[in-house]
């Protein structure tokens, strides 16, 4: 079942045309990756697809009562607004004690942070709170927006093998942008590249049986390929016309 | 002698006002809108004029122009211009057409000085029912909206994905601090309602570690501002707006100064 599709979207800013005619669908469970050059859109089509963005053209499904957990890419809170952990938690829903702990746990942060100042934050516990927040949604679908940005290698490591072990819990979906390629290639169903329009998508099955990035991979995420690993029954021919990554 | 019907006249108006302008005031700071709450205020003077020549009640012409102000801005902001520019260029020009417009309608005994800096001394048994009206009107709405107003606060675009409409909550706001500068104007004047909108809201920050308690806190801390604003003013024949906003401020101060020196500063 298509938890949102898109049909010829486009997405003006400030008078420019971003995005234009983009035909999308994501299904259930179904884990799909965007990449694409800085400035391509990536953003811009994640918030789109939540309804941050309204579309100038096209339009944007979402199923009925679809619940996203959305991780945007980057979140200032202003100094001026005390906002302890818990309480970002239980924006705009109320969670009681029990659930947040539970959150906070799952995403690998210890119980004393639900009290601490959001501004207070490292990178790496700000982009775990973040996701404890979409979780807390009980969410059909995860929208993650370059979630390990700002994370050392062994951070983004961790925070692959946290979502992967979110996703198995809740089964949802995972739509995400991401510049480790190493870790697209060999954990999603299918690959999106977005340049201003999908300019292409697919399997990425024949990029992920190349050696060199199976060796990538295997070190950066420290074994995770295992888990990784989906039977993929289908190969079709993609090509690539932009070669901006390694 | 202090406590004559004029004090608690003054203190039931100021205190209905402060009540409800901390909690307002504490999203104008969270979202930088002081420069907003000026235009709005400015505008109130164009209402006074307004009034008079339509001679139509106060509050009706001054809620009019400051809500006409909020929408204008709120409509104008991101067409091209910064958004701290406009807001100069709107609080203003609609002071200076504001105080043109009572000069041309050339009553004789308009007191320009009155609307600039309250007089709440003037205040009515019905404009203080007015203004508790008012008060727990703005708080009434801040609690119902509060949820969805803190979401749009710390991030449209979270909010969004919420089926939240931030552009809904701003409203709510941008003609929350209208009404509150028709409340306010009698007592401090158009010049220093924003005072009471944000002074407080400041002062709570430093030691509030959530929104609610800073929205509470500076409720609270606007009053106390203000009954000592109005007793210093009885007490020294002081004008009353201005001595409950340098009351409000060495609240400030000290708050400043204990958060420096106590180290209690959590943000």
């Amino acid at each position: 079942m298509t938890l949102i599709a898109t049909e010829d979207l486009t997405i003006r800013l400030d008078g420019r045309t971003i995005l234009h005619g983009v035909d999308f669908a994501i299904r259930e469970g179904e884990i799909v990756t965007v990449v694409g050059p800085n400035g391509s859109g990536k953003s811009t089509f994640m918030r789109a697809l939540v309804g941050a963005l309204a579309p100038a053209k096209g339009t944007v499904t979402r199923r009925a009562g679809l619940r996203i957990g959305y991780v945007p890419q980057t979140l200032h809170i202003d100094p001026t607004l005390p906002l302890t952990v818990a309480r970002f938690l239980s924006l705009p829903v109320r969670r009681d004690a029990r659930a947040v702990a539970a959150a906070l746990a799952e995403t690998g942060l210890p119980d004393t942070i639900a009290a601490r100042q959001i501004t207070a934050l490292s990178g790496g516990q700000f982009q775990r709170v973040l996701l404890a927040r979409a979780l807390l949604t009980d969410p059909h679908i995860l929208v993650l927006d370059e979630p390990t940005k700002g994370l050392d290698q062994p951070g983004v490591a961790a925070f692959y093998l946290l979502i992967e072990r979110v996703r198995q819990r809740l089964g949802c979906a995972v739509l995400m942008v991401s510049h480790d390629l190493h870790v697209v290639m060999s954990a999603s169903d299918r690959v999106i590249c977005i340049n201003g329009h999908i300019c292409c998508e697919g399997a990425p099955t024949a990029v992920s049986e190349a050696p060199e990035y199976r060796a990538l991979f295997g070190h950066g995420t420290r074994g995770a390929l295992a888990l990784y690993q989906h039977e993929h029954d289908h190969h079709h021919e993609h090509s690539h016309d932009h070669g901006e990554h390694p | 002698m202090i406590f004559d019907g004029f004090f608690l006249r003054a203190l039931l108006a100021g205190t209905g006002i402060a009540l409800a302008a901390g909690p307002l005031g504490c999203f104008v700071v969270w979202r930088r809108m002081a420069y907003f709450g000026d235009a709005t205020a400015h505008a109130a003077i164009l209402g006074v004029a307004l009034s008079l020549a339509l001679d139509t009640m106060m509050p009706v012409g001054v809620l009019a122009t400051a809500a006409g102000m909020a929408l204008a801005v709120t409509f104008l902001a991101g067409r091209g211009l910064a958004v701290d520019t406009l807001l100069g260029v709107a609080a203003h020009s609609a002071l200076a057409f504001g105080v043109l417009a009572l000069a041309w309608t050339g009553q004789k005994g308009v007191d320009l000085h009155r609307y600039l800096f309250g007089d709440v001394l003037l205040v009515t048994d019905g404009e203080i029912g007015a203004i508790w009206a008012g008060a727990l009107l703005l708080v009434a709405l801040l609690a119902w909206r509060w949820p969805a107003l803190l979401t749009a606060t710390v991030s449209e675009d979270l909010a969004r994905a919420e089926g939240i409409h931030p552009a809904r909550e701003r409203l709510v706001l941008m003609l929350a601090v209208a009404v509150l500068v028709a409340m306010a104007i009698d007592v401090v004047g158009a010049l220093l309602v924003t005072a009471l909108l944000i002074i407080p809201a400041a002062t709570a920050r430093p030691f509030a570690t959530t929104p609610e308690r800073m929205a509470v806190s500076a409720g609270l801390i606007g009053v106390v501002a203000t009954a000592l604003g109005l007793v210093a003013a009885f007490a020294w024949d002081a004008p009353a707006g201005p001595s409950i906003v340098a009351a409000s401020a060495v609240g400030f101060g000290i708050s400043s100064l204990a958060s420096l020196f106590g180290k209690t500063h959590l943000g």
